[in-house]
């Protein structure tokens, strides 16, 4: 058995069938803008406040783009049945939802990268430190695309997986620290901000763009390893016992 | 049949309940390699549920399953390069076209493109749809999509291929030419698990049945052997103007050689191990103030056989399933 084909055709489908149609692209640009230009504004100050959202703009287009694209294509899938069809294909679970989350953490490191674009016209980002941000930027992909997993396995219809993820996202806005610091949420919240995964991401970026991270850099980077793995897990978990009933 | 190296499917004390429900209870059989053997039962039987516990959609909670001598009960992905898999509704993707959609079948089978293209080109040509190959697949008519259903299924070439109610919910002419790619299939080597409620398919295509009925399997046999204890017997069905409850006791009373049972729409079915004479039943019904429509000789088949063993209507069970799925035989 070839898995590379399958592997690589289940990717293909998904970007054309999915993260290449124009709603889409237009989500994954209109998106990061929207929130660049409302806390632009929000702050009330000039260019150089720019650099400091970059982070926050970069995670939340990050996070949206993924646990809204997956949850909503796989729920859309189990929905009308064809998800059965790769159940079905003789490749291993870990290796079909691997292919099956490829795309998404495509779109959503694609998406990132929009803010990041932008704000290279707006201010100096020659002092980043790029050998951080790249591989923040793809953890926290990955990371918020197996949370759209874990999301599509706990639902059954569409509208679920959308009101299901806004459960995990908004709060995620205002306690992953990605446009004030988490020492400035009440005592009681602080320790919710640390059982996110954001925050971890978000405090990798803070620190690559110069801005100041509140843990060393690699404790982040196992945090979110650890996150990104759990949650595969315990999302592959479910679909055996949800899905392969 | 015993013997695994000669099975393409072995099936041995298999269940599986969801709560309340036991859906599959302790069921064993066998089918052989290059047979087509059906899988017969009212809805709600078991036969999806067994399906899906072949195919590795589903986890039995007791039992063994063995597909072409590869022991799958615990690792169901083990033989699923060896099987394909036509589900009872059609579960392709709206969004591709038939020629994606097949191509992108084959492909999950680690089919490369020089191998799937042409493949896909041929069944497409061979079920009629080659017209229809570059338009998407949400647009196909209902036939059109079961038709593209079951190429998906037999796109690689599958050594054994569950069928799952193919021809539900189509019309007469693509039933019966699903029904010729079936036998076409089985001809080339095929082994075929089919399930069906249209009692017909199955006697004209099976070579064996098993009739399950509330999950449990109460009988497998040849087509053959089935029909030839009911084919000794006559069988007559009238048809009355005003067929009243208590009817078939009346008869029943005057005609104690006789077996009668009442059937929907004003019908009397009329069972005999002698020759019936049709002469004084129909005068003793216009005596009744009963009037006699129609008289007609039955030829007893499978569908006698398959109400006598679930004492379930095939009439009543087909119904049901169309107002599903639409369509007929």
């Amino acid at each position: 058995m070839k898995w590379w084909i399958a592997f690589w055709n289940i990717l293909v489908k998904d970007m054309r069938a999915y993260y290449l149609k124009p709603p889409n692209i237009s989500w994954g640009l209109i998106f990061p803008l929207a929130w660049t230009g409302m806390f632009f504004i929000k702050s009330g100050s000039g260019l150089e406040s720019v650099l400091s959202m970059i982070p926050g703009v970069v995670v939340v287009s990050i996070l949206f783009g993924t646990t809204s694209m997956l949850s909503v294509t796989v729920t859309f899938e189990k929905k009308g049945r064809s998800f059965d069809r790769l159940l079905l294909a003789p490749i291993s679970l870990e290796l079909l939802m691997l292919a099956k989350t490829s795309g998404a953490i495509l779109f959503g490191t694609a998406n990132a990268f929009i803010p990041i674009i932008l704000a290279a016209f707006l201010t100096d980002l020659s002092q980043a430190a790029w050998g951080a941000v790249i591989p923040a930027i793809v953890l926290l992909a990955v990371t918020s695309t197996f949370l759209g997993l874990f999301i599509a396995v706990s639902v059954s219809e569409v509208f679920e997986a959308q009101t299901f993820s806004n459960f995990f996202r908004f709060p995620m806005i205002f306690l992953c620290g990605l446009f004030f610091p988490i020492e400035r949420l009440p005592v009681f919240l602080r320790p919710l901000s640390y059982v996110l995964p954001p925050t971890y991401g978000a405090d990798i970026l803070h620190g690559a763009f110069g801005i100041g991270n509140a843990l060393p850099i690699p404790i982040d980077f196992a945090l979110l390893l650890v996150f990104c793995t759990g949650l595969f897990f315990v999302s592959l978990r479910n679909i055996r016992k949800r899905w392969i009933i | 049949m015993n013997d695994a190296s000669v099975n393409a499917i072995a099936v041995q004390r298999l269940a599986k309940r969801f709560d309340e429900v036991q859906a599959v209870a302790d069921a064993s059989f066998e089918v052989l390699q290059g047979e087509l053997f059906g899988f017969l039962g009212p809805n709600g039987a078991g036969k999806t549920t067994t399906i899906n516990m072949l195919t590795g959609l589903a986890r039995p909670d007791t039992g063994r399953i063995t597909i072409a001598g590869i022991d799958c009960t615990e690792n169901p992905k083990a033989a699923q390069h060896l099987t394909g898999v036509v589900p009872d509704e059609s579960n392709l993707y709206p969004e591709l076209t038939g020629f994606n959609n097949l191509c992108f079948c084959a492909a999950l089978y680690g089919m490369k493109k020089r191998e799937r293209e042409p493949r896909a080109r041929s069944l497409l040509e061979m079920f009629g749809l080659a017209d229809a190959a570059d338009r998407k697949f949400a647009g196909y008519s209902k036939g059109m999509k079961r038709k593209l259903t079951i190429a998906a299924g037999i796109i690689h070439n599958p050594q054994i291929l569950f069928l799952d109610e193919p021809t539900t919910g189509i019309d007469v002419a693509s039933a019966r030419q699903i029904r010729q790619l079936i036998a076409d299939l089985h001809r080339g080597g095929t082994t075929i698990f089919l399930t069906t409620h249209y009692i017909e398919e199955a006697e004209r295509l099976c070579g064996r049945i098993a009739f399950i009925v509330g999950g449990k399997i109460v009988r497998i046999d040849t087509v053959v052997n089935l029909i030839q204890p009911i084919q000794e017997k006559h069988v007559m069905q009238l048809a009355v103007a005003n067929l009243e409850p208590a009817l078939p006791g009346k008869l029943a009373e005057a005609f104690p050689n006789l077996i009668f049972k009442a059937l929907a729409r004003g019908l009397i079915r009329v069972e005999a191990d002698e020759p019936i004479r049709v002469g004084p039943l129909v005068r003793f019904l216009e005596n009744q103030g009963v009037e006699v429509t129609e008289a007609r000789r039955i030829q007893p088949s499978l569908e006698d056989v398959f109400v006598r063993i679930t004492g379930i209507e095939a009439d009543a069970m087909r119904k049901e399933k169309e107002k599903k799925g639409g369509g007929g035989l």
